[in-house]
């Protein structure tokens, strides 16, 4: 551990935190392609898929495309693993949210594999998702997503996926 | 089994989250399909390389994957994925073109299962494969 440093008034915290997201976010095309936003409470990471009407697959149900749930709950898992691994920089004010340039950030996790269940058929309407870490190593990390709609507890869509951390040699 | 060929040929070009994408159906006949996906910046899920997201190659795969379903023989309606696994062999190279073939190779009278390979200009090394469980329906 470095220096302690002074404590830093909660505003200046939360915008390098929401700053650094921003960038993560923003520099990944296809993320804005689908439209997804990210919400942070602390930590915690909620991916939000507005409705749109390119996203359905079945224009007879309608339902949204398995394809496109699959690109969300992957890009909710890529993300949320990212951020974790970006974290301990963020808050150690290593990385800055001021002028984060895309660059400055580590390459992205990659997908090895990954297994999407769906439970329901996705409605025309926004769904969420949430990624949970179930092992993050040096090398390897297993994470488990969950997809949900109108209510959290009937989850529309879960995945799991195995990803190849980045080597940290910058 | 032409007619069934021509309507799921439509059915997936009408598809607006596969238009979104750019696919178009290259070959479709009797549990067998193949789709392409042309290179386009939209797709790109690391900046820093060019590379496509693999959420693209999954909605590719998806789409292969349920035409081959629809086209099979012996499903008569429509059907929706249930389970897909997607294995990410190699990151696609920037600018080429991914095709995906998908095969429909069983089918009971409630579940389709099918397996793909998604490849770009270097055909011998895959760039992903897929199995995959889909519903059939139709006639109980």
């Amino acid at each position: 551990m470095s220096a302690r440093r002074p404590v830093e008034p909660v505003q200046v915290i939360k915008q390098r935190r929401d700053a650094v997201l921003r960038a993560m976010v923003d520099g990944v095309p296809y993320i804005q392609f689908l439209g997804i936003q990210f919400e942070r409470r602390g930590d915690e990471l909620t991916a939000v898929l507005p409705y749109k009407e390119e996203l359905i697959g079945n224009p007879l149900l309608p339902a949204l495309h398995g394809g496109a749930t699959a690109a969300f709950l992957e890009v909710t898992a890529i993300m949320t693993l990212n951020w974790r691994i970006i974290w301990e920089d963020m808050e150690s004010g290593a990385l800055d949210g001021a002028d984060t340039d895309p660059e400055m950030l580590p390459r992205l996790p990659k997908t090895i594999d990954f297994t999407v269940d769906y439970l329901r058929s996705g409605l025309p309407r926004d769904a969420y998702a949430r990624a949970r870490i179930n092992r993050s190593g040096r090398r390897y990390a297993s994470v488990h997503v969950e997809g949900w709609q109108d209510n959290r507890a009937r989850l529309y869509a879960q995945a799991t996926g195995h990803f190849l951390m980045p080597t940290r040699d910058k | 089994m032409a007619d069934k060929n021509t309507a799921a040929h439509r059915f997936i070009d009408a598809l607006p989250h596969a238009r979104a994408l750019g696919m178009h159906v290259e070959t479709m006949r009797d549990g067998e399909v193949s789709l392409s996906m042309p290179y386009a910046d939209h797709l790109v899920g690391d900046p820093r390389t060019g590379v496509v997201h693999g959420g693209a190659v999954s909605a590719l795969m998806d789409t292969c994957c349920g035409a081959a379903v629809m086209t099979h023989p012996k499903n008569t309606g429509s059907t929706a994925t249930i389970d897909l696994r997607i294995e990410y062999l190699r990151a696609a190279t920037p600018g080429q073109t991914i095709i995906a073939k998908a095969s429909c190779y069983h089918v009971t009278r409630s579940v389709a299962f099918v397996r793909a390979t998604a490849m770009d200009a270097d055909e011998d090394n895959p760039v992903a494969m897929a199995t995959g469980t889909f519903t059939v329906e139709g006639k109980a």
